[in-house]
């Protein structure tokens, strides 16, 4: 299968997400840039962290605007896997394909530090590799990380179980503790968390394999391969 | 000579400039003036030719007090590939591979400015290291603050700290270490200093130089604004109480443009090098400064530039504001005639604007047009590599003259107490407050994060690493200028080592007072020469650096704080070793001997509110024989932790290598109570698993002894002869841990 890893701007996770996918989980993968139009021949797209556009206006704000967005929302349109992470997250909620938004941390500090998750809902397309209520370990480095929702979207979020990922030590304000969460149909996820910088132990944590592994196991025992 | 056109504004005219001495307040002296009027122009300078010669000819472009003394740094290794004068050295690491470091400070505009003035360093020395061509890979802050008091206080750290994260985590680059330390003596003059490391093929050097005639000079970047006119000048003053109003020298930093335009600069030196002639940093002195530096170093050839091109973000920009401006994110680069399309097109798919705003031109003067005029006109080498040089009187400071030889004596009645007094001091504390704001991992290389010795950046598909560390500490310095710059040196080795490296190299910032009075030049040589007698014992060269002189206040001069960033190679990644202990049963050693060293220590400043006496004793054959013996137990795979002894001596080290894993000790030890406070050089804190006891005994000998072994009962218990320390590891580490965080809250 082949993964896409998008690259604005500013993007400055984009050669972590790729090396995590070729050199750990041996998947092909290729960056696209945001200039492309088309994401055609790929099976799961992943846009990575950093500082799209300098977070200038808002965080995602003015990378939602670029040639690849529509791209984007016909593939997620699609029912395939889109894994947005930091900053990615922030572009899937700018561009409309999850719910909430987020907003400064309550300390009004970048934060970057290892967090303890528990895994909300083993069922989705990303985190079936894990066991329902695991604790793993991911990194967290956000300045902007503070999910909001309004409590009726949040009644929502609970009832169709798109809460993935939890913090068990919010670090950030966040509603309901909430790291990461699909849209409603599951396919696209947004988390704060860096998966792709936990996936060796001599970086400190492999807890992070897990997401990509999840993909991978989703989309293989689909037979959807370069369809 | 052509002739030279006056500009239209309310600039001075050369004759009002010779007789109301306005070249004073750009920075220039009487002599300085007069060189340039009878010696280089051979006529009157007018308002521009005056401001690019300030620029040039201030400290901070052309080293005019420290040149001399620079000379005397041990800069030879087999392994140099490139030393001081380019942007940043080089230093070769196998697999053709070049690791590429300099450090730069930023003190004088963090302290009027302190957000911007951090943010622009950080800014700054990264462009000097992808200008060489290589990526960079990590970022180190070395910051003196005073012991924060007021709320201004507080705000200045927060900020200074705020600017180094919004930048640094910005771009992408791991900012992984550093050191901060607190003390009065920085009151009005903070230390911001930023290390930055890179790595680059060797194939791939590119150098500051424009040469061959016709080719073209290149403007990369952002637009050239008001910002940080003659900001270099303003850095070589000093700041007293009477002019406290000098906002308009410091820059404003994007670290967005930076990253679009360092993605832009590398692409171009890794697959358009057949274009590329030569490529600088618009830094201090900004656009005067790169393009004459890169043609005084081509050699033999002149410029011309035309200010009309250059981007501008202000109308009605004079000549000498477009060539004093310090507008953050531009690059200038030499390009061979005929290239020119294929790069403004590589530059233009990067996003980053790019023009062509002059050539290489027959003869050796550097001539700028502006509105269609000649503005300037001088001999290029004039400008850059023939500034004067200044040797400066030397003579012994009063305080250093009838030192006390009597090392002070701490005063312990209780052991644990004085511990935990000791935990909550800012410069022995954690400094998590800080680094967690910084992104430590991005680009996913960090084995080592900020909070052990040193940190440790892997070399991806390699089986290496790369240790890092920024090390001083000046209060040795005021005792002792050239034994503390020894012991600076030592400490970045033994931090470098403990991680499981040998030294490569390291890079530094010379920061001391006023190189014009005979006693604070006295420190910067001193410093110089003790630190240059280190680097030749432990064969780590000097290959880059930067000066700061003029740190002073009213007259008092900060502490002589001669920063060491140092870089190590880890040859194989299971060498990399940690300060933190590992596993109960593992055996305690404190390597290298204690003595009395507590004049300029912690314990004396915390006990007394001062640093006095002579520094206590120090040995640089002894300092690398007990290096050599860690390096060898870990490379023999002997040791499961191991931490450099120093401020605030062993019982510190002790209490840190418990806090990583919570786990316990039981010690008992040969050495009184003071004597666990005591900051004598030459020394690590080791654990051994027991398997391994008669092998590194055997190997250490009688420099080690044997304390006692970890416990996993979280409690720390040392017995010394006259007394014992006795504390839950829980409650010295929520002292450790939070006596910052709770300060800049």
């Amino acid at each position: 299968m082949k993964f896409a890893v998008l690259a604005f701007p500013g993007s400055n996770c984009e050669m972590d997400l790729y090396n995590a996918i070729k050199d750990i989980i041996k998947e092909d993968v290729e960056l696209v840039p945001y200039k492309s139009q088309s994401l055609a021949g790929f099976d799961a797209v992943l846009i990575p962290g950093g500082f799209s556009y300098g977070d200038y206006l808002r965080s995602g704000a003015i990378a939602r605007l670029s040639p690849i967005i529509p791209a984007l929302q016909a593939f997620a349109k699609s029912g395939k896997p889109v894994l947005g992470i930091c900053n990615g997250f922030q572009i899937l909620t700018e561009a409309g394909l999850l719910p909430g938004s987020l907003q400064k941390n309550v300390s009004a500090k970048f934060i970057c530090k290892d967090e303890t998750l528990v895994v909300n809902n083993d069922h989705s397309m990303f985190s079936s590799a894990y066991q329902q209520g695991q604790l793993i370990t991911l990194p967290i480095a956000h300045g902007d990380g503070n999910y909001y929702c309004d409590q009726e979207t949040l009644k929502e979020l609970v009832a169709n179980n798109q809460i993935v990922f939890k913090y068990t030590n919010n670090p950030n304000g966040s509603v309901d503790n909430i790291a990461g969460i699909t849209n409603q149909q599951g396919n696209v996820l947004g988390m704060m968390p860096h998966p792709e910088r936990a996936v060796e132990d001599i970086l400190g944590s492999d807890d992070g394999k897990g997401v990509f592994q999840s993909i991978v196991k989703h989309i293989k025992s689909r037979g959807v391969i370069y369809e | 000579m052509n002739k030279v056109a006056q500009p239209i504004q309310t600039e001075a005219t050369p004759e009002q400039i010779r007789d109301q001495k306005s070249y004073l307040s750009m920075g220039l002296t009487d002599y300085e003036y007069g060189l340039i009027k009878d010696n280089v122009l051979h006529r009157l300078p007018n308002y521009t030719e005056v401001g690019l010669f300030s620029g040039m000819w201030s400290e901070h472009c052309s080293y005019k007090n420290s040149k001399p003394v620079l000379k005397k740094f041990f800069t030879k290794g087999q392994h140099v590939v490139k030393g001081p004068g380019e942007g940043a050295g080089i230093i070769d690491i196998g697999d053709n591979q070049g690791v590429v470091f300099k450090a730069e400070s930023h003190n004088h505009p963090s302290a009027v400015e302190p957000f911007q003035g951090a943010t622009t360093g950080v800014g700054g020395i990264l462009r000097d290291i992808f200008s060489m061509g290589a990526r960079p890979i990590a970022s180190l802050d070395s910051l003196r603050f005073a012991t924060p008091k007021t709320d201004r206080d507080n705000y200045f750290i927060q900020q200074i700290v705020a600017g180094i994260s919004a930048y640094g985590n910005c771009i992408g680059v791991p900012t992984v270490g550093g050191d901060t330390a607190f003390d009065d003596a920085y009151e009005h003059n903070p230390l911001v200093n930023v290390m930055c490391v890179g790595l680059m093929d060797l194939d791939k050097i590119e150098v500051g130089a424009a040469a061959g005639v016709g080719n073209s000079i290149i403007y990369v970047g952002a637009k050239t604004g008001r910002d940080g006119i003659n900001g270099a000048s303003f850095a070589s003053f000093q700041f007293d109480s009477d002019h406290e109003s000098q906002r308009s020298a410091v820059q404003v930093g994007d670290p967005f443009t930076e990253k679009l335009v360092m993605e832009a600069c590398l692409d171009v030196i890794n697959n358009h090098s057949e274009a590329l002639v030569g490529i600088q940093d618009m830094g201090a002195a900004g656009l005067v400064s790169s393009s004459a530096e890169m043609g005084s170093k081509a050699g033999g050839n002149g410029m011309v530039l035309d200010l009309d091109l250059v981007p501008q973000r202000e109308a009605g920009m004079s000549a000498f504001e477009l060539m004093l401006s310090e507008s953050q994110e531009r690059m200038l680069l030499c390009v061979r005639a005929g290239h020119e399309d294929d790069l403004l097109k590589v530059f233009a798919d990067h996003g980053v604007d790019a023009v062509v705003i002059g050539h290489v031109t027959e003869g050796h003067q550097y001539q700028l047009l502006h509105h269609g005029e000649l503005v300037a006109d001088v001999p290029v080498d004039s400008l850059a590599s023939e500034a004067p040089v200044y040797h400066r009187q030397s003579a012994m400071p009063e305080h250093l003259k009838h030192a006390d030889n009597h090392q002070f004596q701490p005063q312990i009645t209780n052991p644990t107490e004085t511990l935990q007094e000791m935990l909550g001091q800012l410069t022995i504390a954690s400094k998590e407050a800080i680094y967690e704001t910084y992104d430590t991992q991005v680009q996913t290389n960090t084995v080592v994060a900020p909070g052990s010795d040193a940190a440790v950046v892997r070399i991806r598909h390699y089986d290496k690493a790369l240790a890092m560390t920024t090390d001083v500490n000046g209060r040795y310095l005021y005792l002792d200028p050239r034994i503390g710059g020894q012991m600076a040196v030592a400490e970045s080795a033994r931090n470098v080592v403990a991680s499981g490296a040998v030294p490569l190299g390291i890079t530094d910032c010379l920061n001391f007072g006023n190189p014009e009075k005979p006693d604070q030049f006295y420190e910067l040589d001193q410093a110089v020469m003790g630190m240059s007698e280190a680097c030749e014992k432990f064969a780590a060269p000097v290959i880059s650096g930067n000066v700061s002189l003029n740190n002073e206040y009213d007259n008092v001069p900060i502490y002589p704080t001669p920063m060491v960033g140092m870089v190590g190679l880890i040859k194989g990644l299971d060498h990399v070793t940690t300060q933190d202990f590992k596993q109960a049963g593992d055996l305690v050693y404190v390597v290298g001997k204690t003595g009395a060293g507590f004049n300029g220590s912690q314990i004396q400043k915390m006990q007394t509110g001062e640093i006095s006496g002579q520094l206590f004793d120090f040995d640089l054959d002894y300092e690398l024989k007990i290096q050599q013996l860690i390096t060898n137990a870990i490379q023999e795979k002997l040791l499961a932790s191991a931490h450099d002894i120093s401020e605030g001596g062993l019982i510190m080290a002790i209490a840190e290598s418990t806090f990583g894993n919570q786990l316990g000790v039981n010690l008992s030890s040969s050495l009184s109570v003071s004597q666990f406070f005591s900051e004598t050089q030459s020394r690590f804190l080791v654990s051994v698993p027991a398997e391994n006891q008669a092998k590194f005994e055997q190997m250490v000998g009688k420099e080690a002894e044997l304390l006692g072994a970890v416990t996993a009962d979280n409690h720390l218990f040392v017995q010394a002869t006259n007394g014992y320390f006795d504390v839950d590891v829980d409650k010295a580490f929520k002292i450790w841990k939070g006596a910052l965080s709770c300060r800049l809250k």
